[in-house]
């Protein structure tokens, strides 16, 4: 084990993936930084969010190639390269540059493995950055991980520690489908303990955060740990909870999010989307359906309102979910009668 | 340089206002108290106000992240844009747009753009309603070098060119899209050879002079207005400042940024040329220079007064009635 930042826990994967596997290679825009550049040697940036820093030290700039921006492009080359047998690594700088490049992952790379009668495989991987939090207002704030959950074929993974940043992306790289990896952008400073070496995090595989008695919180990314928080401040009153983290979104631990609720008899889901077709409104139509019997409270959807992600600082920290709105929802629950 | 004096005065005045609008921000982003991203258009005012001097509040331009200076040109107001950055209620957006969303649909300013390419497209429709209402509006589409790789951009002027909209592309090559050299990213010998490729009629001009801006524009513009299809400009300038604010902009040419201060100044070759001409004196200059300074004062003490937006906000303007 080292500490390390979730920053680097990424970083760390992609070099043991490019590493075992020369078909695995990077690429987006200033994923390198200054190919090409008159003035400089190119290495300077290492992506945006300085995930790729250092690769093409190692692996050369055949493997880590800058882009244009041309979203479309990037996302088409990686489907169509994987399509011939390669593992690309696209990066998409934040989930909502995803608008212009949606054709190739919902038509193309989700469908192809189905459409040709299982005779395909498309095993790329597209890493982006999401959620609220930096003021970036409504076009470089959104989370758009509902929006590829929905589409059959595409899995997702959206990890919230730097442990799973690493075991999950080295589990993305070595899978053969399409993978949306989402990574919260403000967690690339948090520090955790992360394997040495090898470590592959499972997808569909749920991480227990927490256990507890009264309450099943589910929570994905930047919210789990609000969560935490929550959770902590509702012990000093007695109630504990289970909190799960599904870690992907697709596929779906159903098993531990329903065992969970069978135990506890109540939900709360958190997450920092709009509230419609959600992954919210998911999770808690599955509890709904399959273990309504124990259900001893409605169950509780905490995410952002039903609008665009807000500029300003008072506007963003009301649409994104705080442990308080976290913690009154559980107390809610709990209080039912 | 047949402008008449108020032209002269007026055109400088923008220039002048975006520059100490921009110098505004740089120093004050440092103090923590503008939130979000912030990009400066200071070291390219030219262009903005080259194209905007040939433009009314009938016509339609669409800008990007880079672009309080567009909107400074089109006549948005300098002082609720001022508010909008520093995130108050009574900001141009109300505080929900910041930086890369000022937008003022009375002066047809369709937006800043936090999308890189995601303007071009909107000007190719704003265009369409322009030749549908037949009044002789245009519209203006203003990109950097880096948003000329993005299929919508190609899109678009194919679009116009077919329907022979009245719309201009206007490409600001700065040299660089964030860190990346514009040599890398685009193929073609320049951006402007590309877009003659799509059937348009392109000009390459020189971003630094206010008046070549200006000369090439009347005429592009002139010719849209007539019908007679869409038109292009790629324009050479440079940016002052990095992609953001504390980019150490390694990517530069050592002396490049000097380099360009002490000779691509764009508000120095106009002060220049308008003075070794007689057309303004120094006086003239440094009047205008007060009032500029005074507007820009003035706007920093309303932005920073002005009230909070409050939680309720967040779902207002969702939907015409919400
Ligand atoms: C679709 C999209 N991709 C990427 C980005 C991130 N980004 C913001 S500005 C920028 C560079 C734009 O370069 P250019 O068009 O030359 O404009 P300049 O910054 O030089 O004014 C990039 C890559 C974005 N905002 N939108
Ligand atoms: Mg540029």
């Amino acid at each position: 084990m080292t500490e390390k930042t979730y920053r680097e826990a990424l970083t760390d994967a992609l070099f043991l993936e490019m590493r075992r596997d020369e078909n695995v290679f990077v690429l987006g825009e200033d994923v390198v930084g200054g190919t090409g550049s008159p003035h400089a040697e190119p290495g300077f940036v290492g992506g945006v969010f300085g995930v790729t820093g250092g690769l093409h030290e190692e692996f050369g700039l055949e493997r880590c190639i800058d882009m244009p921006i041309s979203e479309a492009g990037i996302a088409g080359t990686a489907a169509g390269a994987a399509l011939a047998g390669k593992r690309p690594v696209a990066e998409i700088m934040f989930c909502d540059f995803m608008g212009l490049c949606l054709d190739q992952l919902m038509n193309q790379a989700a469908k192809f493995r189905y459409m040709f009668g299982g005779k395909a495989t498309c095993p790329m991987v597209l890493r982006t950055t999401y959620g609220a939090g930096m003021n970036a207002a409504s076009q470089h704030s959104q989370s758009l991980h509902p929006l590829v959950t929905a589409i059959p074929g595409l899995k997702v993974a959206m990890p919230s520690t730097p442990a799973d940043a690493k075991g999950l992306l080295s589990t993305a790289i070595r899978d053969d489908d399409p993978v949306i990896f989402f990574e919260h952008k403000t967690l690339y400073t948090i520090t955790g303990d992360v394997p040495d070496g090898e470590h592959l995090v499972p997808f569909g595989k749920a991480r227990m955060v927490s256990e507890g008695d009264d309450c099943t919180l589910v929570a994905t990314g930047r919210m789990v740990s609000f969560c935490e928080n929550a959770a902590q401040a509702l012990a000093d009153d007695g109630i504990t909870c289970d909190i799960i983290d599904p870690r992907t979104t697709s596929p779906l631990d159903e098993d531990a999010i329903l065992d969970s609720v069978e135990k506890t008899g109540r939900l709360v889901v958190v997450d920092e989307t709009p509230p419609r077709c959600s992954f919210a409104s998911d999770i808690a139509a599955l509890a709904a359906g399959e273990v309504f019997s124990s259900l001893k409270a409605p169950i509780k959807q905490i995410t952002g309102p039903h609008s665009p992600v807000p500029f300003a600082k008072e506007l963003e920290s009301e649409f994104v979910p705080s442990p308080t709105k976290i913690r009154d929802a559980v107390a809610e629950v709990v209080n039912f009668k | 340089m047949q402008l008449a004096r108020e032209e002269l005065e007026q055109a400088y005045k923008q220039m002048k206002t975006i520059r100490e609008f921009e110098e505004h921000l740089h120093r004050e982003i440092m103090t923590g108290s503008i939130p979000g991203f912030t990009h400066l258009y200071a070291g390219q005012e030219a262009v903005a106000v080259g194209v905007c001097e040939n433009l009314t509040e009938a016509d339609y331009i669409t800008s990007t992240h880079r672009g309080h200076g567009h909107c400074i040109a089109k006549g948005c107001d300098v002082i609720g844009m001022m508010k909008e950055l520093y995130g108050k209620a009574d900001g141009l957006c109300k505080g929900k747009g910041g930086s890369m969303h000022v937008a003022d649909m009375d002066v047809g300013m369709l937006g800043a753009n936090g999308i890189v390419g995601g303007g071009p497209p909107l000007a190719t429709g704003a265009a369409l309603a322009a030749k549908l209402d037949g009044k002789g509006s245009v519209a203006v589409s203003f990109g950097g070098d880096g948003s000329c790789n993005q299929g919508p951009v190609f899109e678009s002027m194919n679009i116009a060119a077919i329907l022979k909209l009245p719309s201009i592309y206007v490409y600001e090559n700065n040299r660089y899209s964030e860190h990346t050299h514009c040599d890398y990213v685009i193929a073609s010998e320049s951006i402007a050879s590309r877009v003659e490729g799509f059937g348009i009629h392109t000009v390459k001009a020189n971003g630094f002079d206010f008046f070549e801006v200006h000369e090439v524009m009347k005429e592009l513009i002139a010719k849209a207005r007539e019908g007679n299809g869409p038109c292009a400009v790629e324009f050479e300038t440079t940016r002052f400042y990095g992609h953001f604010e504390g980019d150490p902009q390694d990517y530069r040419a050592p002396d490049e940024l000097k380099d360009d201060r002490e000779n691509n100044d764009c508000i120095t070759i106009f002060k220049d040329k308008v003075t070794e001409a007689g057309l303004l004196s120094d006086d003239d200059i440094n009047k205008l220079d007060e009032e500029v300074n005074s507007l820009i004062e003035e706007s920093v003490d309303q932005a920073k007064k002005s009230p909070l937006p409050s939680p309720e906000d967040v779902t207002t303007d969702v939907y015409v009635s919400y």
